[in-house]
């Protein structure tokens, strides 16, 4: 049993915190990126700094996504996906 | 270190990773789940630190647990009324949430049996060798050869910057 808890939690995402499991996901892909690169090459940093870079877009990423939560917030009063729909208005 | 003490550490990492990430998602209140989330990263951290990546774990600590955290923090004080929780899930949401989790699984460890990735002991002898020191970081990260990364950088930096004026825009009051 390597990694393989790793790769346990990529695969879900049946969820209401539709971020924060969006959070747990990219998190293990660069667990994967990392570990790949330590076990199989040893010699190289490609991977590491795919793992850089990815914690780097993921921290943008999040930032503007919790931007356009907080504003569909106020124009629509709460943060349920059904209701998101009224956007369209 | 001694491999078996190695193994152990795995371990327990592993196993207090996948506890505190089922617990961040099946958890009834928001901030609750986004203080999962933020064990979860440091047991990544430790797991970065547990692999020699020392750099990594540094910058996972400080952009992952310090910047992302105190972002989810903020919003969910912002977004969430008095008393709030979670609803329960649909049952037939579930159901192919269950589905998907199962299927996942089932190809993850079909292709670790095939490959031969399990555990052997001559696969962690490797660790614990070396770590790379800063300078080679800085330089890898500066340089414009091969295996060296300038332009990932400076693209990136230029998408942070689009997202600072992206969230300006989009979150500013009309």
């Amino acid at each position: 049993m390597f990694f393989i808890g790793i790769f346990g939690f990529i695969v879900r995402k049946n969820m209401i915190a539709i971020l924060i499991s969006l959070e747990l996901i990219l998190n293990a892909v660069e667990i994967n990126f990392a570990v790949f690169n330590r076990y199989l090459y040893p010699e190289h940093m490609d991977g590491m700094f795919f793992t850089l870079f990815g914690i780097a877009i993921t921290a943008a990423e999040t930032a503007v996504a919790l931007a356009i939560i907080i504003n569909a917030y106020r124009s629509i009063g709460n943060i349920d996906v059904n209701n998101m729909n009224k956007m369209k208005l | 270190m001694d491999p078996i003490i190695n193994l152990i550490l795995f371990s327990c990492l592993a196993v207090v990773m996948v506890l505190l990430s089922l617990l961040a998602i099946t958890t009834k209140s928001l901030l609750r789940s986004a203080t999962y989330l933020l064990l979860v990263l440091v047991c990544t951290a430790g797991l970065y630190l547990f692999l020699n990546y020392h750099f990594l774990a540094a910058v996972q600590i400080s952009v992952y647990a310090g910047g992302v955290l105190i972002l989810f923090i903020f919003a969910i004080f912002l977004t969430s009324q008095k008393g709030e929780i979670l609803q329960k899930h649909e049952m037939k949401k579930y159901l192919y949430g269950a589905l998907v989790f199962v299927a996942g699984i089932a190809v993850t460890a079909f292709a670790f049996i095939k490959h031969g990735f399990l555990y052997s002991p001559d696969n962690t002898t490797m660790l614990g060798d070396q770590e790379i020191n800063m300078k080679v970081i800085g330089q890898a990260l500066m340089g414009t050869e091969k295996y060296q990364y300038l332009l990932p950088f400076e693209v990136l930096s230029v998408l942070l910057l689009a997202c600072i004026i992206g969230g300006i825009l989009i979150a500013r009051k009309r």
